[in-house]
């Protein structure tokens, strides 16, 4: 596929960024707001609340990593306006400033002192004016380098080593020399194969921050560890899917880097790249955890390789699926958007499987929704660093 | 027709990527970097995704894939027999 003159459609933010989505947030900043963010979304056709269970009593990086998902969130170019709902009007205050520094549509409500029917009330009809202004809003053409594309693996198999993991390879080979911002992450993950990255990484500057993130991981797991991880990397889905060990898997994961991209830099979890080029963000291998980091980095569309067929999606962020297991995408075809079993059988070549890649990515930035957005999967999914105080 | 395929030459298991694969069944291979094609007698039944030894293995030795140490064998392997939890551990957790 030619892309030197590809291009798509996107929303131009205020702030330069362009979005694939049009979404108007409800965005509680805790727990205690969600009621009142999904009154809000039931009350405005167009407005999505995204409730989450966390945001009491956190503190320190945890609390500064909650913080940078939820302004980060509200910041994506997905997004066009964001109302905030708080328990009370500071911390609501906060996130709606770190939202407002893009430039767009935010207003913020704390529910002490009102009470919820009132605050409920008060961010509604805010809402119901920020989902009319959206409508109004036009996509225009925009050049393939305006696009953010992340990548993240989930219930692997062997099968996604061998088929959809050297599909997004080969796709990110492609889009990186058109100055496209790319990410992978999944620090874990990586174990056993963490050498082939340290070994792609632009400069020993970068490489030292790259094995700082994996190093720090590895500490984490070394403290907790137990016996196989309790069936947890690999999951029981890896394993029932073929996949043995964490180096097995590990070396599966790492395809979706490609065989050309340099990584150029390295990203704590949640935090925005400055410029274009392969990103590797510390991360868990979670899936509904790391897509919610790497929509509140800012990024556009994902392409989430699977194998034994994980249904994961974003609320913000659109989720490309795409499987070579002949089973599971005959068995949880409605999952999956992009079907490179052929890869397998000697009926597609890389090259082949990674321009159908690329096609459904520019038909999902144009606008087509992913199977998991029809279906409805709208994980939002905190990552804690450690208890609440 | 590919009954699995091996990512290296020098890999010592390959993927079986079609369903159904017996014990006693003849197998055919493919190394798809170098876009050979290998026979192998299958030694076990085989689910899809999982792995079969393309040699005999004893308890200690390293298996190759990818080109790459996956892990350490636990429990003797033969050639063409299902290669998994059972017979081989990570190095690493």
């Amino acid at each position: 596929m030619d892309l030197k003159k590809a291009s798509f459609w996107g929303y131009k933010r205020e702030n330069g960024r362009v979005g694939v989505r049009n979404h108007v947030l409800i965005l509680p900043v805790d727990d205690l707001s969600n009621a009142a963010a999904q009154a809000v979304e039931n009350n405005v056709k167009g407005a999505m609340a995204i409730p989450h269970p966390y945001g009491r009593l956190q503190f320190g990086a945890d609390l500064d990593l909650h913080f940078r998902t939820l302004i980060g969130t509200g910041c994506n170019p997905n997004v066009a306006a964001v109302v905030v709902i708080c328990i009370e009007d500071g911390w609501a205050k906060k996130v709606a400033d770190g939202i407002a520094a893009t430039g767009k549509p935010v207003a913020y409500f704390g529910i002490e002192q009102h009470g919820d029917h009132d605050t409920i009330m008060r961010a509604s009809k805010k809402a119901k004016e920020y989902v009319q202004w959206a409508s109004e809003l036009r996509r225009e053409e925009r050049p393939l380098k305006d696009l953010w594309v992340s990548t993240k693996c989930g219930e692997s198999d062997t099968t996604s080593g061998c088929g959809a993991n050297p599909t997004v390879g080969n796709a990110f080979d492609k889009l990186y020399p058109h100055g496209v911002t790319l990410v992978f992450g999944e620090t874990t993950e990586l174990t056993g194969g963490e050498h082939l990255v340290a070994a792609r990484c632009r400069n020993d500057e970068v490489r030292k921050k790259f094995q700082f993130m994996f190093d720090r991981y590895q500490a984490i797991i070394d403290k907790h560890k137990t016996s196989d991880l309790s069936d947890s990397q690999p999951t029981k889905g890896n394993i029932e899917g073929g996949l043995t060990t964490i180096e097995e898997k590990a070396l599966g994961n790492i395809q979706k880097i490609g065989r050309k991209c340099m990584v150029d830099g390295v990203l704590d979890k949640a935090e925005s790249p400055t410029g274009p080029g392969l990103w590797f963000m510390d991360s868990s291998s979670a899936a509904a955890e790391m897509l919610t980091l790497l929509g509140a980095a800012g990024f556009a569309v994902h392409f989430f390789p699977t194998g034994q067929g994980n249904v994961v999606g974003n609320p913000i962020l659109p989720v490309i699926k795409l499987s070579a297991n002949p089973r599971t995408v005959r068995t949880m075809s409605e999952h999956i958007d992009v079907d490179v079993s052929g890869l397998l059988r000697k009926e597609m070549n890389p090259d082949q499987a990674g321009d159908r890649l690329l096609e459904c990515m520019f038909r999902t930035a144009n606008g087509r929704l992913t199977a998991a957005e029809a279906l409805g999967h709208r994980e939002f999914v905190l990552t804690r660093l450690y208890e609440s105080a | 027709m590919i009954h699995f395929v091996v990512h290296e030459e020098g890999d010592g298991v390959g993927v079986v990527v079609v369903e159904g694969v017996k014990k006693g069944q003849e197998l055919v291979g493919w190394i798809m970097e170098d876009d050979k094609e290998l026979r192998i007698t299958a030694r076990s039944d085989i689910p899809i995704g999982h792995k079969l030894a393309l040699k005999d293995y004893r308890p200690g030795d390293t298996v190759i894939k990818y080109g790459v140490d996956i892990g350490k064998v636990v429990a003797p392997i033969a050639r063409g027999e299902h290669t998994h939890v059972q017979n081989l551990k990570t190095k690493r957790w």
